[in-house]
């Protein structure tokens, strides 16, 4: 096929040596008419600097009221192959594992139903079939469920959870990233599947603080994996890495709170006032590790800018003992969500994030809400910004 | 929630939104109030109504539609 729309601007974008989405569009526009059309508005799009897309709309399937999302070209007549361009989002795997018969079987889908391009993955962790009309969605969706795969989240509802590689691949994970997301969405399938809420609604679980799923920024209620007891130092590894390189300045100066100094040659941590930033573990990973005692902190109110501007998560729960919690089928954690979304529900307004609710009426009314008790640790930032103000009577 | 009951939610809620087409978008939270005020007398509960609206999405009498925020609405065929 030869090429349909000149793209000056777009050739710009594939000089170099690194991957460019332009040269992946352009290898899916040799087969696929609709990509070739895409290429040409996206050109538009760059000299015009902004997009021609009409979002929202009705895209979707049967019996789903989630899970695809729906594009029109501002252009149809001049680029009739995407007047419909629409997503499928897709529940990925816990941990985005996948064989590779599942990936070949999915690429011939996109090359026969969609326009032979895959979002890998989405901002919440979806997998996405890029550039499908209304009409080709139910085949798609048939051909999806056949792989053992279902339809992701999308509008008003529980968004895909998505969590680390865990403890299938990570020496830092403090607890099982995989099974509370598996288990939570399976839960919450019908929340997922079914837009009832004021607006979007984000869990993530990151094995520990340096956050691969971004949870702290991205998520509604995130899952940090944390400890509680001390850091294991084995003495000898850090005499070996002072070997290597300058531990003092690239690691205990380094240290947000500075709770760590050498005595003579053994590195010694005031735990108490370590908070959990794990920058010095992954600095020296063989002469320290968490402490035994683990599980996770949980953070609420995290969204992107859209609406009112972006916030980062807030601390709500220092300590979850998601170890012992999913012994009962993480009931304890289902409740605290049960109580959120009854709150959100009844005192939250349109497009209000659970966040900005928080925000609006308070972490006191919040806390009131959802039955739990304010402690001194739910601060929006480490050692500032106590939510719980104190009068002068109280203790 | 008897049969005659949900039938009489439903209907209340097919209703609801026919009359608003055009006008109004309603959340599916916006539907839960509204009936739980038009059926307090008979006590219905939240999972009541919402069992109600999973009906008419599964019989496809209600479709999802987004603009910001999702909605309900009647189906283009209907």
């Amino acid at each position: 096929m030869g090429k349909k729309h000149q793209t000056p601007l777009l050739d710009e974008l594939k000089k170099g040596k690194w991957i460019s989405f332009v040269r992946e569009m352009e290898r899916a526009a040799e087969k696929s008419e609709r990509t070739e059309d895409l290429l040409g508005q996206v050109e538009e799009s760059y000299r015009d600097k902004v997009n021609h897309w009409k979002h929202g709309g009705m895209a979707g399937v049967r019996g789903y009221g989630a899970g695809m999302v729906g594009r029109f070209s501002e252009f149809p007549d001049k680029y009739p192959g995407i007047k419909e361009c629409h997503s499928m989002r897709i529940i990925p795997s816990a941990g985005f594992f996948y064989n590779t018969d599942f990936l070949r079987k999915l690429a011939d889908i996109s090359e026969k139903h969609a326009g032979g391009l895959l979002n890998f993955h989405g901002a919440t962790g979806n997998i996405q079939i890029l550039g499908m009309s209304q009409a080709e969605a139910e085949d798609v969706f048939q051909a999806v469920a056949e792989l053992g795969f279902d339809l992701g989240g999308s509008g008003s509802d529980l968004r895909t959870p998505s969590c680390c590689a865990g403890q299938a691949r990570c020496e830092f994970a403090n607890y099982d990233t995989m099974k509370i997301c598996r288990h939570l969405t399976e839960e919450y399938l019908d929340e997922l599947h079914r837009p009832a809420f004021n607006y979007k609604f984000k869990f993530k679980f990151s094995g520990c603080a340096n956050d691969c799923v971004a949870s702290a920024a991205r998520s509604d209620l995130a899952f940090i994996g944390t400890w509680k007891d001390k850091i294991k130092i084995n003495q000898e590894e850090v005499k070996n890495y002072k070997k290597k390189f300058d531990v003092q300045k690239y690691v205990l100066d380094k240290c947000p709170t500075k709770c760590m100094w050498f005595e003579g040659e053994n590195l010694v941590i005031d735990d108490e006032n370590c908070v959990k930033c794990m920058h010095c573990i992954n600095e020296l990973p063989k002469a320290l590790k968490a402490g035994d005692e683990r599980g996770c902190s949980i953070l609420i109110g995290a969204k992107a800018p859209l609406v009112t501007g972006p916030r980062m998560g807030m601390m709500l729960v220092p300590f979850y003992d998601v170890n012992e919690d999913a012994k009962n089928d993480y009931e304890w954690i289902k409740s605290l969500i049960s109580n959120m979304w009854e709150f959100w529900d009844e005192y939250g307004v349109s497009r209000e994030r659970i966040g900005e609710l928080i925000g609006r009426v308070g972490l006191n009314t919040f806390l009131e809400g959802i039955g739990l008790e304010p402690i001194p640790e739910m601060v929006e930032h480490p050692r500032s910004n106590p939510f719980i103000k104190f009068t002068e009577d109280e203790d | 929630m008897n049969d005659e009951t949900k039938k009489k939610v439903e209907d209340k809620i097919l209703g609801l939104v026919k009359e608003y087409v055009g006008k109004k978008r309603f959340k599916p939270i916006d539907i839960v109030k509204e009936m739980e005020k038009e059926f307090a007398s008979e006590g219905l509960t939240k999972d009541d109504i919402k069992a109600a609206l999973k009906d008419l999405m599964d019989e496809e009498k209600l479709v999802y539609g987004y603009a910001g925020g999702s909605f309900l609405t009647i189906p283009e065929n209907k």
